[in-house]
């Protein structure tokens, strides 16, 4: 009796651990972004070595990228020399080594995790790894997917292969369903709550129950892509008919008798009745509201109806004095509603928010309403701002009052220049809100697409359910 | 990467929870293509002030800091984003050990393969280095040991392969090079 995780890990494992030495895992498909590889092609120029399998790697490029268009003069507006001396190397390193690469302004160009999925790379079974944390949103498909370091870049670059000790594994149980206006964006926020942005160190999360199985692939992509956010290097949810569904036509899925084999094998995946877990936790889906963060790590989340915790109520000392620390930075009043809390700024995007159904979300509310404050909506990818274009959810966006821009990583991080001010504060659709992460001293809300939406068109933090009903 | 055997300094200490890779070295200073100089990076949004001017409430700008090998953090360190940056910047800095009672999976990866000792430590041990910023410990990664300033000695937990690599300075990648055979076998029989 098997784990759906332990099924993938077992297919992968060339070498077993010993107690002197890790497992040996082979990677099926190796993603590679601009600013965590550049150093791991130094290494195999350094040692004389080549790509190992190119065809298992696939390059683009995202997080240095501008997300306004190329200028008159044909130049894309980077935000300085070494954003564009990046994204070039990246292009230098594709040709030498013979990688498939989505540059700048083509047609499979996007935010790494966004782009894997949507051509067909990321299926069933797979290892998939990435220089980047957020690769643990593969899982939804039902591969092992997790982020490693440039050295670990350079390893599988070489090798095909990682050096690895097992995980353990937690399954978090996640019964009824969502109700209107709730998101997968908002029960990973409460699971994370829940299990403290620490809780899952050690281990992959498997997210199973009737609300996950009611999701549809980008909301299980949304949840799985937030495991790192607990502390978990990789999320998982067991395929079924709706991932089969997604992923057939694709580019790079199977087609013909290989696609009904392929399915063949995928049904087999998902654990066996009674395979045990490390660990469990289980969480009511249909007592969920939607969730919004008030301090400067993804944990500290609460119901957007509710107040900010007070840190009297703390008993720990040292959660105590993070906690305090937290609403100095964020500026924000201990017991205090926070609705209604003033929002200079929102961002709707990145690789945990910036897909079709995010945007449809995000227009949803955007439709016939204008926004009071700065928003910026990046769809995650060239097919997604292809498809939304298609659809005119970039015409309700223009209209409403906000940016429509290029693919992107944008404000998640901020390093090509989308970014706010010192003392800002931005609801954000992103994953971490660090000191710092939307710009020096800028403060972050995270939020779901439709939490975002509604403050766009308030100015404030407000419930996206009774912003629609108005 | 340079070999770890023994560690002997004063400790700098941190008492900050949940110490995330966009404070150890914030995404601004990744639009590198090599890894040399990131110490000047290192906490940068806490060091300094907008005016580029230190800190002087921040816990690594008082003068007792200076020259230690051994950061002493809150829970979770390294939480956040796969950065090997931000091991990097540590290292450059003039880091060589990391203490906190839990430390991120990748940060620690990470942290192995740089020369960067991680040492998770139970909740009492972490209580007393936290009171006493500034004072001796010693670490002897041989016996996996790590020496209190007043002299109690704890073990702490490594694996020991990843021992072998910091102790003798070795990176994985020979050692995954050298498996080529095997990898190769594998694919073929898949
Ligand atoms: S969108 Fe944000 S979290 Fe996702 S890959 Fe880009 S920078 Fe990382």
């Amino acid at each position: 009796m098997r784990t759906l995780f332990a099924k993938v890990w077992d297919g992968h494992v060339v070498t077993p651990e010993t107690v002197d030495t890790p497992a040996v895992l082979y990677v099926d498909l190796h993603l590679v972004h601009e600013v965590t590889s550049p150093q791991a092609f130094t290494v195999l120029r350094e040692r004389g070595l080549r790509v190992r399998r190119p065809e298992r790697t696939i390059a683009t490029m995202d997080h240095s990228t501008p997300t306004l268009p190329r200028g008159a003069d044909g130049r894309w507006p980077f935000a300085d020399s070494q954003a564009a001396a990046q994204v070039s190397q990246l292009e230098t390193n594709c040709a030498e080594f013979g990688i498939e690469l989505h540059a700048l302004g083509q047609e499979g160009q996007g935010i790494v995790h966004v782009v894997g999925p949507e051509m067909g790379a990321t299926q069933p079974g797979m290892t998939v790894v990435c220089g980047d944390s957020h690769t643990a949103t593969h899982g939804a498909f039902g591969a092992l997917a997790f982020g490693i370091g440039t050295s670990e870049v350079g390893h599988v670059l070489a090798t095909q292969c990682l050096l690895q000790r097992r995980p353990r594994t937690l399954a978090v149980n996640v019964d009824g369903r969502l109700g209107p206006g709730v998101s997968a964006k908002d029960l990973a926020l409460a699971i994370i709550a829940k299990l403290g942005v620490g809780g899952g160190t050690g281990h992959v999360i498997e997210y199973r129950g009737p609300a996950v199985r009611g999701l549809s692939m980008e909301a299980r992509m949304t949840l799985c892509n937030l495991s790192i956010e607990a502390g978990a290097r990789a999320g998982m949810v067991a395929p079924d008919d709706t991932t089969f569904q997604w992923l057939a036509g694709r580019r790079k899925a199977p087609t013909g008798a290989a696609w009904d084999a392929a399915v063949a094998t995928w049904r087999t995946l998902p654990g066996d009745p009674g395979a045990t877990f490390d660990r469990e936790i289980t969480i009511d889906a249909s007592t969920l509201e939607p969730m919004i963060t008030f301090g400067t790590n993804p944990g500290q989340a609460i119901p957007i109806g509710g107040r900010v915790p007070d840190p009297a109520d703390e008993a720990d000392p040292s959660a105590r004095g993070s906690l305090e620390r937290a609403l100095k930075y964020m500026g924000l009043q201990a017991g205090r509603p926070i609705l209604g809390t003033p929002v200079d700024v929102v961002f709707i995007g990145s690789c945990t928010n910036g897909r079709l159904e995010d945007l449809r979300e995000a227009a949803r509310v955007l439709r016939g309403r204008t926004v009071a404050i700065r928003t910026l909506v990046v769809p995650g990818s060239q097919a997604v701002k292809r498809a939304a274009e298609a659809e005119g959810i970039d015409r309700i966006v223009r209209d409403a009052g906000a940016e429509w821009r290029e693919p992107g990583c944008s404000m998640c991080i901020a390093m090509n220049g989308d970014r706010i001010q010192a003392g800002q504060t931005c609801v954000s659709t992103s994953n971490r809100n660090f000191e710092g992460r939307q710009g020096t001293g800028g403060r972050t809300l995270l939020a779901s697409p439709l939490t975002a939406a509604a403050a766009a068109v308030t100015g404030c933090v407000a419930d996206p359910r009774r912003v629609l009903e108005r | 990467m340079e070999p770890i055997r023994v560690v002997e300094s004063r400790t700098a200490v941190l008492p900050r929870e949940n110490v995330d890779t966009d404070q150890i070295i914030p995404a601004r200073f990744l639009k590198v293509t090599d890894k040399a100089g990131l110490g000047r990076a290192l906490f940068a949004d806490w060091r300094y002030g907008p005016d580029g001017a230190p800190r002087a409430d921040f816990e690594l700008n008082q003068p007792g800091a200076e020259g230690c090998a051994v950061l002493v953090a809150g829970d979770n360190f390294g939480c956040g984003s796969s950065r090997e940056h931000a091991p990097w910047a540590l290292v450059d800095f003039g880091f060589r050990a990391v203490i906190s009672t839990r430390i991120a999976d990748i940060f620690r990866s990470n942290a192995l393969k740089n020369g960067l000792l991680p040492i998770v430590v139970d909740a009492p041990t972490h209580a007393r280095l936290l009171a006493a910023p500034g004072a001796p410990v010693r670490i002897d990664l041989e016996a996996c040991t790590l020496t209190l300033p007043d002299g109690v000695v704890v073990t702490f937990p490594i694996d020991g392969f990843s021992r072998h690599c910091l102790m003798n300075g070795v990176d994985e990648l020979g050692f995954l090079l050298a498996r080529d055979a095997a990898i190769t076998t594998w694919e073929e029989g898949r």
